[in-house]
């Protein structure tokens, strides 16, 4: 039903000021396709480098979060995803320092440079989830943090004079570390699969997986997936979002036989057969974090850095912010700035999450 | 390299860290490069100029391809203005590109308005792009960009100096799209005055401030060919589709009595650096300046415009939601109040016609009378005259009657033949009366 105003309104706004011009060829008419016409060499393709170039001068923003119990390796495996002390392990925190009573959100930046290219890669931990006796409703404060950065790039994308480049703070990823207990999965884990794949993508990530053998692994990993398509949870490759067809082959390998992917994380190197890699260290061998044999860790790396990267922020651009602009541009009614309090106090966010688009 | 964007963003939050392997994301570039080219590109030109300067010459020379565009004429009411969108396919990557031309352009004899067809052009594409932006719900990535990003300007080699329309319409344009002027059909220039006609359009430009698209020299690799073209402009450009056997190689060129003008020759024109510059080099930067730049500025002084602030009187920021609401409810009132007039429009006519309803159900009522009455009035004459008749009958019959009893009163005197007679007549009476 509100499709038509906003259309019709700026419509009849703007119209009085701007008269229509004389023929509006602005949809241009059916393109006639020029083909086997070119006679020589233009040099249209070139548009592909002076692209590149341009991107690695303004480089990349990317962020990712880590959620799931304290204890899973979730900082571990991020620092050995980006080879670098990226994120501070809670082990060492002070034996004193209290659990925190509810979900913090933490943020914390770092700039890496490789081959030319330069990143602002933002890890967002979430301590305290899953950690009280009680967790109900551990999600929303995750929740409200994702949707404030929404909110965050809306407000600038809509300012009167906006700046050349809007700063993404933006979640792009979100890893959420299944426990392997071998089982099947929690029910905290569903509850927060459920209410956060909507907003963001998720790639659920099993952790500690050198505690199962390999069918274990495998029957695991199987159930895992049963039970998140029964609930209808809607992970990283979104099935939807399938560009073509080749997209979808790619992705369907994926989904059906990768997903979730069993990792080992750890930043410490050992030697192996001459060679330094990083590894465990057990009684009974080396567990080789790089070893496709030994765990998935390569894949989910491979998977999200070298392939999927881009992917992950434009879905996150497209779709789910889209979606959350869309909704918060529909419910005018909901947010009144404050009298007098200014913008940095944030707005009544809808407590339900966004629906996804009708 | 410590200029760049994200440098700048480094606070003291952000710490560079060194990176103990390889971590695999210096393939995002060409992650993005590949998705660009599966979505393919897009580029519209635009080309004013008086007719008859080989616009659509230059446009085929260019790209390469025969944009099968007919030449106009000379004696078009006003200036409008003609796109055609044409895909155009080379190694892996597609481009849609629009050419749009002016038609008419400095043919009229009052040119005041030559501009404006133009300028409301460049206006109406951005404001698509601008209600497309602003929809709730919107597919920009899938959006079909026709944004004009760059206006090549052909100027007529005269040799003198730029025309006051030129200047004119330039100066308008400015603000709005990446300008490039080009000295159109330069070989009827010679080489000496060219030089001095580039200068003095140069400087006409510069004392008239209009704002020409200049080159970026910020990047290295681009920096120095860039820096030696901004030197050239404007280019003086010949275009030609024919290709003529020159050595033992085929050239575009065109062929005079007295000699050949190659067109890839750099020493007979320019025509290959505008190439360069335009295609090979400063396409993407074209694309993005104007949206950053141009398309930014249109945006800010529309909204401004409309009444969209960053800030109110007592600064609360924004207040964008403020002004949706309120024009929202604006429009739902407008609405309403509409549908009200409607309705109302609706009962009245329908009042009316009832109105005639009963005016025409009164007349035929009348009317029913009238012919009643008279119907009445007819019938009572006829009762009238049968009645008359009927008195004459009767009449008749007294008198008759009479008439016998004289006669039977005088007959009895008579005799019993008169009676049969009076008989006879009083058998046949009609014997009498008729």
């Amino acid at each position: 039903m509100s499709k038509g105003f906003p259309e019709t309104r700026t419509d009849a706004a703007m119209s009085e000021l701007v008269p229509e011009p004389r023929p509006k060829p602005a949809v241009p008419m059916k393109p006639v396709s020029i083909n086997s016409n070119l006679l020589g060499y233009i040099g249209i393709d070139t548009i592909i480098e002076q692209m590149r170039k341009k991107t690695m001068k303004t480089g990349f923003d990317f962020n990712i979060m880590v959620v799931g119990q304290s204890g899973l390796g979730k900082s571990t495996l991020v620092n050995t995803l980006f080879k670098s002390q990226v994120s501070r392990k809670a082990a060492s925190w002070n034996r004193e320092e209290k659990i925190p009573k509810t979900v913090e959100i933490k943020a914390i930046g770092h700039v890496i440079e490789e081959g030319g290219v330069k990143m602002k890669l933002t890890v967002i931990d979430t301590p305290g989830f899953g950690d009280q006796i009680n967790n109900e409703n551990c999600w929303e404060p995750i929740e409200k943090y994702i949707n404030e950065q929404y909110e965050k790039f809306l407000k600038e994308e809509v300012n009167i004079a906006r700046k050349k480049r809007i700063p993404d703070t933006r979640v792009h990823c979100c890893l959420y570390f299944i426990s392997p207990t071998g089982h099947s999965l929690r029910p905290l884990d569903l509850e927060f699969m459920k209410h956060l794949s909507k907003v963001v993508n998720i790639i659920p990530v099993i952790a500690k997986a050198d505690t199962m053998t390999l069918e274990e692994k495998t029957e695991f990993k199987q159930r895992v997936r049963k039970e998140l398509e029964v609930n209808g949870i809607e992970f990283y490759p979104q099935k939807e979002f399938d560009e073509d067809l080749e997209d979808k082959t790619e992705n369907d390998k994926i989904r059906q036989e990768s997903m979730p992917f069993a990792v080992v994380g750890s930043d410490k190197e050992y030697q192996v057969n001459g060679k330094r890699l990083l590894g465990r260290k057990t009684p009974w061998g080396i567990i080789e974090v790089e070893n496709l044999n030994h765990c998935e860790f390569a894949l989910l790396r491979d998977f999200v850095i070298r392939t999927h990267l881009q992917d992950l922020k434009e879905v996150t651009h497209n779709i789910h912010y889209e979606t959350y602009r869309a909704k918060r541009l529909n419910d005018n009614g909901g947010l009144p700035p404050g009298e007098g309090l200014l913008g940095t106090v944030l707005p009544p966010v809808p407590a339900s999450p966004c629906p996804t688009a009708e | 390299m410590a200029t760049t964007d994200i440098a700048r963003q480094v606070g003291e939050d952000c710490r560079t860290l060194p990176l103990a392997g390889h971590v695999g994301f210096d393939s995002l570039p060409d992650q993005l490069v590949n998705k660009s080219v599966n979505q393919g590109f897009c580029f519209n030109i635009l080309c004013v100029g008086e007719t008859g300067l080989g616009k659509s010459t230059l446009m085929d020379t260019l790209f390469n391809t025969k944009f099968e565009v007919e030449p106009t004429t000379h004696t078009q009411p006003g200036v409008h203005l003609q796109s055609n969108t044409y895909d155009l396919q080379e190694s892996n990557v597609g481009l849609k590109l629009t050419i749009v031309s002016t038609v008419g352009f400095g043919d009229q004899i009052n040119k005041e308005d030559s501009y404006k067809p133009i300028v409301e052009f460049i206006d109406a594409q951005f404001e698509a792009y601008l209600q497309e932006e602003l929809k709730i719900r919107r597919v920009l990535h899938t959006y079909h960009d026709t944004r004009i990003h760059v206006c090549l300007y052909f100027i007529a080699p005269t040799g003198h100096s730029l025309k006051s329309l030129d200047l004119v319409t330039m100066k308008k344009l400015d603000s709005k799209v990446n300008i490039i002027p080009i000295i159109a059909k330069s070989d009827a220039i010679s080489k000496s005055e060219l030089t001095k006609f580039k200068i003095k359009i140069t400087s006409e430009l510069v004392s008239n401030g209009v704002q020409i698209y200049q080159f970026p020299t910020d990047d290295e690799s681009v920096a120095e060919i860039n820096g030696t073209m901004n030197a050239h402009l404007p280019f003086a450009v010949v275009g030609s589709t024919e290709e003529l056997k020159i050595g033992n190689k085929m050239m575009k060129a065109r062929q005079y009595p007295w000699g050949t003008v190659q067109v890839e020759n750099e020493a007979h024109c320019d025509f290959v650096k505008l190439r360069e510059m335009l295609i090979r080099v400063n396409m993407e930067d074209l694309r993005e300046q104007t949206h950053t730049r141009h398309y930014e500025l249109y945006r800010r002084c529309k909204l401004e415009e409309m009444g969209f602030k960053d800030t109110d009187p007592d600064s609360k920021p924004f207040s964008l939601q403020e002004t949706y609401e309120a024009k929202r409810n604006e429009f739902l009132g407008e609405l309403q109040k509409k549908e009200e007039e409607m309705r109302q429009m609706f009962v009245q006519r329908v009042k009316e016609k009832e109105a005639e309803l009963k005016e025409a159900e009164k007349e035929l009522h009348e009317k029913f009378d009238r012919l009643k009455k008279l119907h009445q009035e007819e019938k009572k004459k006829l009762e009238d005259k049968k009645k008359t008749l009927d008195d004459e009958i009767n009449a008749f019959k007294q008198k008759k009657a009479a008439a016998e009893l004289l006669q039977s009163q005088g007959s009895q005197a008579g005799g019993s033949q008169t009676l049969k007679r009076d008989k006879e007549k009083k058998n046949n009476p009609w014997l009498c009366t008729e």
